[in-house]
């Protein structure tokens, strides 16, 4: 990349070196930067255009009859006609298309059958419940995965690993309905050392202004205590069992790329310095698993953005993952579809996010 | 000579494996005074083994014994962890083989510099920066400025291992430990680095232990050889002695180099024989 971009550089050799080398190599530099965020920009746009292609085409292909579910069963011959050209649906296949990113950008879904508001009105609703619920199962997931995978690499064989090796099978082979209501069962019916299903209990339920739709923070920003201790006690079970699956998932990962790392050379080197056993594993192996290890955590964080559907439904969680289930049997595709973009644009995003990061922790990506 | 520096007897390192103990290095003694000790051979004849048990670098389940193992009359043999990093780097240090490996590519060069210094000296981040660019002059490096800044990928192979020799002499070891230094270095590059390397050793009256398996350029850089086979010291010979050696493997290794001045139709192809492995040195 840096040789071949000096090299199309042409004029770079022959500055006079009264002008300096500085700003022709800052020339330079800048040049790289914006091309590579050009490009960025591009693939993402890119990206974007499948995703909806994805979903236009989807929205087609269903045997179910859109204009149909709009107009009810009992609608003449000529209201159906109607509405059918009302919707576009007469007009070559690109036009639609044409038609339908236009509604898209401009944040338009379509009215959800099934509930009766736009469908952006109810992901509004649904999507800040899910991404709570997921970001605080990520946290758990990172902050007990992470220091786990690398003790159980460091102490390979040892009774941690064997234990962190337990933990994770567990994790990836018990089925998450069945551990969500045994957990209901002990720490909210026996021990009721928790909030019960739902997100709030029911003298909280909207007292608190909704500003980002997460109950946790908006609690915090009314300044409601109360409401906040509420909704934590509500949210800590169903968030600490998916965390414990990204945790899962995260120390293996962790284990493994730790593992790699240790075994290289300039581990070695590092002991031979006379560093401690903690300042080569932190200081040294640790930083570089950073890279792959933001994959592996983003990758969670999707799939639990995605709505974790079993654990909505046992903790009767408002979700994303059961809106777009309950609209999918419902043939709700306004619904469905709305909730796909929306899902897909998250997974689209979390790349780019984990992409600006390699570079950022990864001298030799810049 | 005086006391020697590192006075090793007996040396055994041996990992435990399915089917029964394998021994590394299998009874190596030596000593090494401020000098410049070759040790030469094949792959697998034990000789970075033997560098690494010095520097107390083999992991468990590796076990390391000796009759006795003396950096300058305190033995370092099996000290406790804590002990031994005190020693690390700071008495005895290595230079590894390939720098393309050894350097952490996620820190930069000063960084990693700065640290060995900053670990052992106890000296605060501004006389370590000064102490690394200094360093950096020292393997002359044009830029030192510039070097400091720069990740390991973004400097040449010669370079990266100037900077490696800069970083592990920089708290001032007595032992410089050299394994296969030059091995992943170009033609071109490689007498440089030995050159500076040689200069910085004699300068600071340190001992060197280089490990290589080239024969030729080990007579040319050291004082004394070491050749090894299987795990233990098969002939010690000084270095411009060496087209005298007795031993028949010496003799083979020598004789399976090409030579400018004595061309031959055909090279001869290197014998080993069992009765080697339970040879003792001087036998």
């Amino acid at each position: 990349m840096t040789e071949t971009d000096l090299v199309k550089a042409p004029g770079q050799g022959s500055l006079p070196p009264a002008q300096g080398g500085a700003p022709g190599f800052g020339r330079v530099r800048f040049r790289r930067r914006a091309r590579s965020v050009g490009g960025v920009a591009l693939s993402l746009a890119l990206t974007l255009l499948g995703l909806l292609l994805v979903t236009f085409i989807i929205g087609r292909v269903m045997p179910i009859d859109p204009v149909l579910k709009v107009v009810g069963e009992r609608a003449t011959q000529a209201q159906y006609d109607a509405a059918y050209q009302a919707m576009g649906l007469d007009k070559p296949l690109w036009q639609q298309f044409l038609r339908y990113m236009g509604e898209v950008l401009r944040g338009d879904f379509g009215r959800s059958i099934s509930t009766g508001h736009q469908v952006l009105d109810d992901l509004k609703r649904v999507f800040p419940a899910t991404l709570e619920l997921a970001l605080l199962g990520t946290l758990i997931g990172v902050f007990v995965g992470v220091p786990l995978g690398v003790i159980a690499a460091a102490r390979r064989g040892g009774w941690i690993d064997q234990i962190a090796r337990v933990v994770a099978l567990v994790g990836y082979s018990m089925p998450i309905f069945w551990l969500g209501l045994m957990g209901l069962l002990l720490f909210y019916g026996m021990l009721g050392w928790v909030g019960g299903p739902g997100r709030q209990g029911i003298i909280y339920d909207g007292m608190v202004p909704n500003v980002t739709g997460m109950i946790l923070i908006d609690s915090l920003l009314a300044g409601d205590w109360g409401a906040f201790t509420d909704a934590f006690s509500h949210i800590i079970l169903p968030a600490s069992l998916l965390g414990y699956f990204s945790l899962a998932y995260i120390s293996r990962m962790t284990r493994s790329f730790m593992l790699e790392q240790l075994s290289a050379e300039y581990v070695t080197t590092a002991r031979v310095k006379g560093l401690s056993e903690g300042r080569v594993i932190w200081g040294h192996a640790f930083r570089n698993i950073l890279v792959p290890l933001i994959t592996v955590i983003a990758l969670s964080f999707g799939g639990l953005l995605e709505g974790s559907v079993l654990t909505e439904i046992v903790f009767s969680w408002p979700g994303i993952g059961q809106y777009i289930t309950k609209a999918l049997l419902a043939g709700d595709m306004n619904a469905v579809l709305g909730g796909t973009v929306l899902v897909g644009t998250c997974f689209v995003l979390l790349n780019l996010l984990s992409d600006i990061l390699y570079r950022v922790l990864d001298p030799r990506a810049k | 000579m005086s006391a020697p520096l590192l006075s090793v007897r007996n040396l055994r390192v041996s990992f435990p494996t399915r089917s029964g103990t394998f021994e590394a290095v299998r009874g190596v003694s030596f000593d090494l005074g401020r000098e410049r000790l070759g040790v030469v051979g094949e792959s697998g004849s034990g000789k970075s083994m033997t560098g690494r048990a010095i520097l107390g670098l083999v992991r468990p389940p590796g076990k390391v014994s000796a009759d006795r193992l003396d950096l300058n009359g305190e033995t370092i043999l099996n000290l406790p962890e804590r002990r031994m990093r005190a020693l690390r780097g700071a008495r005895i240090s290595m230079v590894m083989q390939d720098p393309k490996f050894s350097l952490n590519p996620v820190m930069t060069v000063g960084q990693q510099i700065m640290e060995a210094y900053r670990l052992h000296s106890g000296q605060g981040g501004k006389a370590a920066r000064e102490k690394a660019l200094e360093m950096l002059s020292a393997v002359q490096i044009r830029d030192p400025e510039r070097v400091f800044d720069a990740y390991p990928h973004e400097v040449s192979g010669g370079m990266g291992q100037r900077i490696m020799i800069a970083m592990m002499l920089a708290p001032d070891p007595e032992i410089l430990i050299a394994d296969e230094p030059t091995s992943a270095l170009d033609v071109s590059v490689r007498n440089e680095v030995l050159r500076i390397m040689d200069k910085l050793v004699t300068e600071r009256g340190m001992g060197l232990i280089f490990v290589s398996h080239d024969l030729n350029l080990v007579a040319q850089f050291c004082d004394r050889v070491l050749i090894m086979y299987a795990g233990q010291v098969v002939e010690e010979i000084a270095a411009k002695d060496l087209h005298q050696a007795r031993h028949p493997y010496t003799q083979g290794l020598l004789e399976s180099l090409p030579r400018l001045d004595h061309p031959v139709e055909r090279l001869a192809v290197l014998q080993r024989q069992d009765s080697w492995r339970n040879d003792v040195k001087g036998a």
